[in-house]
């Protein structure tokens, strides 16, 4: 250590470049300490298991016409549903000007596939499961499904039509694999 | 928390000024770790281990609450969550092993931070009641470190826990029954791994709690430092803040340093292989050890292998296990010498190097096998560790006479300044 | 008080121990097993220690190979699913293909009967066992450990894993006769107690490579624990990675720390 009039004259013409080093000291505190927020924010996203099952392969060959089946994706439930042609012309014939969500059939199924109507089964409105998909439950006055929580009536193509919900059934993601095989998500 | 020559909080600003008449926070935080604390301004690096106790907690604190999103506390799932967590969880493996090796960091800290207060008389008046909290903290943490290791339900962490509740059966009559309340059943299992979870989750805060109370029972004498001396006038302080706000930085990028490395290259090295086996019970592990931080008390505890008078040796080496810990809180009044630091007592060095030397001794005894020369060699070590506080302090602290102490910190800093430069000419 | 008291109380631990001292045998119990007991033979892996380790996946792809031909017979792989072997080099369809060779638990969807279905990459590898019972039965009541961790959850790891399997030989000529082994056990001077239920589970050319690497006894057994030392930890080379930059940036920072702190520091002496 030297003595104290040289240490003086050390600090003299040193400020700028000595200040500098204690910016930069605290700067890279700061730094680290956001670096380190990320894996300590990033570990609630889903993990690799939960991942994993976020796409599902259905099996819809023992799907009759006019028939459906609840199966589930990222665990909510899913409507499978095998339109029969007076379900599809029903939909059809819906002016697009009186839906509250206008979506056509087509926009709804995927081409030369229109029989295959496959939808969230929650509703739109708070979320509940609508009845409609398993036989001889409710499927509400328009054919489709029907939320027996608040009463949302879904049609054939499960656009709503009636009741607080105020978007269609949603439409998750899906690829035919071959005619029988789909993969949702 | 007031000192003659500490600098009075003055806000300045109109919104410091308001903040102050309601809720004096930043009133506190700088008169205990601002300008308005002063600290002897000779404090070496030693001192540092306070402040990264204090770190390692919160990291500890940090990565066990994000832990705790993902762990499940149930015996048939525990192991595997913990899997789950170092597979497939986003940086779970990191968050894990920080938290695995953190608590040899801060074990490593507080070890040093008591040999400091060992070695500078940090326990004796007037701080005799930082040194009796500080002692509370290291229970505290012992416990919380040994449910902690039970967590993850490998081999160690049942049989651990089997060991260790076992200590309450060698008490006579009560001992069974209390052992089968602590475990709610008769060996470890989805009860305790339960409470421990509960408890492990619970303690950390109460040794937060415990902290302020010893940083509050510290800033009422002020900080000890290596002459001893207690601080006479403002010369002899520096302000905490900026002065060892910057040192305890640099303290605390070392300890990363040294926990990264740990953390990232070497993360199992202070473990034990057997935690990676699922917990089985009824298959025992070849060789149950504790981890390293208990490993000198284990030591201890093993030393015992004679039924001496009415007590049996079982008995002896528990009561003897937690009479090591406890004879800590009456060392202020175990050595009556007036003389804090070790630097002018030249007696009692000698025997804190020895006993710094006999509780590594002890540590590496508790790591083998009851085998000789292990046997003999902790019964030795512990014969010393007893001695050493119970005969030998109170006899060195009347007989010992002390080197030539400086007047002040600042005499003393002085003089070791003009050595310096003597000696630095001199070589010049 | 405290004195007297301590003091008291130091000769009470202090007498109790010089006892124990004196009464303690001197010498250990003769332990034979020590004498043939042989330390794990060194594997060098690519992905060991910390500078640029890395995962040689041609290997890891054969130590797979190893485990499912020949492990996975007795030995469940619990922890790893057949997602994960994208770290091998695997593309999605050949997981797909692979998950589909392997029959996994399920529940037969009209009759509720416990039935088996084809694998998906979710899945986890199924166990050759339904439980530990059924394990014990089948393995002369030796429980053959799950190995999804076996290489950290062992003294030695990797080392005693690959000694072991290439570690079977015939007992020495000198070892006494309660060293040898019993009906369906296998002398092996590298398992603790040296008699091991496993039978030597790799004999030459037991697996076809599909890269043209000739199947030795050590080959196999060195890709099988590379592949262990996988499945232990996924993340094992990631961790060293981001150890290198988190390291880094935390001495850059130390540097900065230190030099801050002697420039505060400057004109006060201490």
């Amino acid at each position: 250590m030297a003595s104290e009039s040289e240490l003086n004259a050390g600090i003299e013409d040193g400020v700028r470049r000595r200040d500098f080093i204690n910016i930069a000291a605290v700067s890279f505190a700061g730094v680290g300490a956001v670096a380190v927020v990320v894996p300590l924010l990033n570990q609630m996203n889903p993990s690799a298991d939960v991942l994993a099952l976020s796409t599902t392969e259905i099996d819809i060959s023992a799907i009759q016409p006019g028939q459906a089946i609840k199966t589930s994706w990222r665990k909510q439930p899913v409507f499978v549903r095998n339109l029969v042609a007076k379900e599809i012309a029903e939909a059809k014939a819906v002016p697009l000007g009186d839906l509250r969500d206008p979506e056509t059939i087509d926009q709804r199924t995927k081409p030369g596939k229109e029989n295959w109507l496959i939808t969230l089964g929650v509703c739109t409105h708070l979320g509940c499961v609508p009845l409609g998909a398993a036989e001889g439950e409710n499927k509400g006055d328009f054919g489709g499904y029907f939320c027996p929580c608040h009463g949302s009536h879904y049609d054939t193509a499960a656009r709503i039509r009636k009741g607080p919900a105020p978007k269609n059934l949603v439409v998750p993601p899906y690829e035919f694999n071959s005619d029988t095989v789909v993969t949702i998500g | 928390m007031s000192f003659p020559w500490a600098k009075p909080y003055e806000p300045t600003h109109p919104l410091m000024k308001w903040m102050d008449e309601k809720l004096p926070i930043p009133r506190l935080v700088y008169n205990a770790t601002g300008p308005g604390y002063p600290v002897p301004r000779n404090l070496n690096y030693f001192w540092n281990f306070g402040v990264l106790a204090g770190a390692a907690l919160m990291i500890q604190i940090i990565t066990g609450i994000v832990l705790a999103m993902h762990y499940a506390a149930n015996a048939s799932v525990a192991f595997n969550s913990v899997e789950h967590i170092m597979r497939d969880v986003n940086a779970g493996w990191f968050i894990r092993y920080a938290h695995m090796n953190g608590a040899s960091m801060f074990f490593i800290v507080v070890y040093l931070h008591i040999f400091r207060g060992l070695y500078y008389g940090s326990y004796k008046a007037p701080r005799e009641m930082v040194w009796l909290l500080g002692v509370v903290i290291f229970l505290l943490m012992m416990a919380t470190a040994f449910m902690g290791y039970v967590l993850p339900w490998g081999q160690m962490s049942f049989w651990g826990a089997q060991v260790i509740t076992g200590f309450f059966s060698a008490i006579p009559i009560v001992g069974e029954p209390v052992r089968e309340w602590l475990l709610g059943g008769f060996v470890p299992d989805n009860a305790t791994l339960n409470r421990f979870f509960s408890l492990h989750y619970l303690l950390p805060f109460v040794i937060l709690g415990v902290i302020i109370l010893h940083i509050w029972a510290l800033h009422i004498p002020g900080s000890s430092n290596p002459t001893g001396i207690e601080v006479k006038d403002e010369q002899d302080t520096v302000p905490f803040h900026p002065y060892y706000t910057a040192k305890d930085g640099f303290g605390v990028g070392v300890f990363l340093l040294i926990f990264v490395a740990l953390t990232f290259f070497s993360p199992n090295t202070l473990g034990h292989a057997d935690n990676y086996i699922p917990a089985n019970s009824l298959s025992t592990p070849a060789h149950i050890v504790p981890e390293w931080y208990f490993l000198p008390f284990y030591a201890i505890l093993k030393a015992f292998t004679f039924n001496f008078l009415w007590i049996d040796a079982k008995l002896w080496g528990v009561i003897a296990m937690f009479a090591s810990i406890a004879l800590l809180f009456f060392l202020p009044w175990l050595d009556s010498s007036p003389i804090k630091s070790s630097n002018y007592r030249p007696l009692y060095r000698i025997f804190f190097w020895i006993l710094v030397a006999d509780v590594l001794l002890l540590g590496f005894c508790g790591m083998q096998p009851a085998e000789q020369p292990y046997v003999i060699l902790s019964q030795l070590g512990a014969i010393y560790y007893f001695a050493h506080f119970l005969v030998i302090l109170p006899i060195v602290s009347r007989i010992e006479r002390p080197l030539p102490m400086p007047n002040s910190i600042t005499e003393a800093v002085l003089a070791k300044h003009a050595t310096d430069t003597a000696s630095a000419s001199a070589t010049a | 008080m405290v004195r007297p008291l301590g003091f008291l109380v130091g000769l009470g631990f202090i007498t109790a121990l010089v006892l124990a001292i004196f009464t303690t045998p001197l010498s250990n119990e003769a332990n034979v097993a020590h004498e043939f007991h042989k330390h794990p033979r060194h594997l060098k892996l690519a992905s060991d220690g910390i500078v640029l380790p890395h995962w040689d996946k041609a290997q890891l792809q054969r130590g797979m190979q190893v485990y499912k031909e020949v492990c996975s017979a007795c030995h469940s792989l619990n922890l790893v699913a057949f997602r994960d072997i994208a770290d091998l080099g695997y593309t999605e369809g050949q997981i797909k293909t692979f998950a589909k060779g392997f029959q996994v638990p399920s529940v037969n969807p009209d009759t509720g009967e416990p039935a088996t279905r084809d694998g998906l990459p979710s899945d986890y590898f199924p166990s050759p066992y339904a439980n530990e019972v059924a394990a014990r039965a089948a393995n002369n009541n030796a429980l053959p450990p799950d190995l999804s961790l076996i290489t950290k959850a062992r003294e030695g790891g990797k080392d005693y894993i690959y000694s072991l399997l290439t570690g079977f030989q015939n007992p020495p000529k000198n070892l006494p006769a309660e060293l040898k082994p019993g009906t369906g056990l296998h002398y092996n001077p590298y398992f603790a107690n040296l008699n091991l239920a496993m039978a030597p589970p790799l004999a030459p050319n037991q697996v076809t490579y599909a890269d043209g690497t000739k199947a030795t006894v050590d080959q196999m057994s060195k890709d099988v624990t590379a592949f262990l030392v996988w499945t232990a930890e996924p993340k094992l080379i990631k961790r060293i990675q981001v150890g290198y930059a988190v390291f880094f940036f935390l001495l850059i920072f130390t540097v900065l720390t230190y030099l801050s702190y002697r420039n505060i520091w400057a004109d006060k002496k201490h």
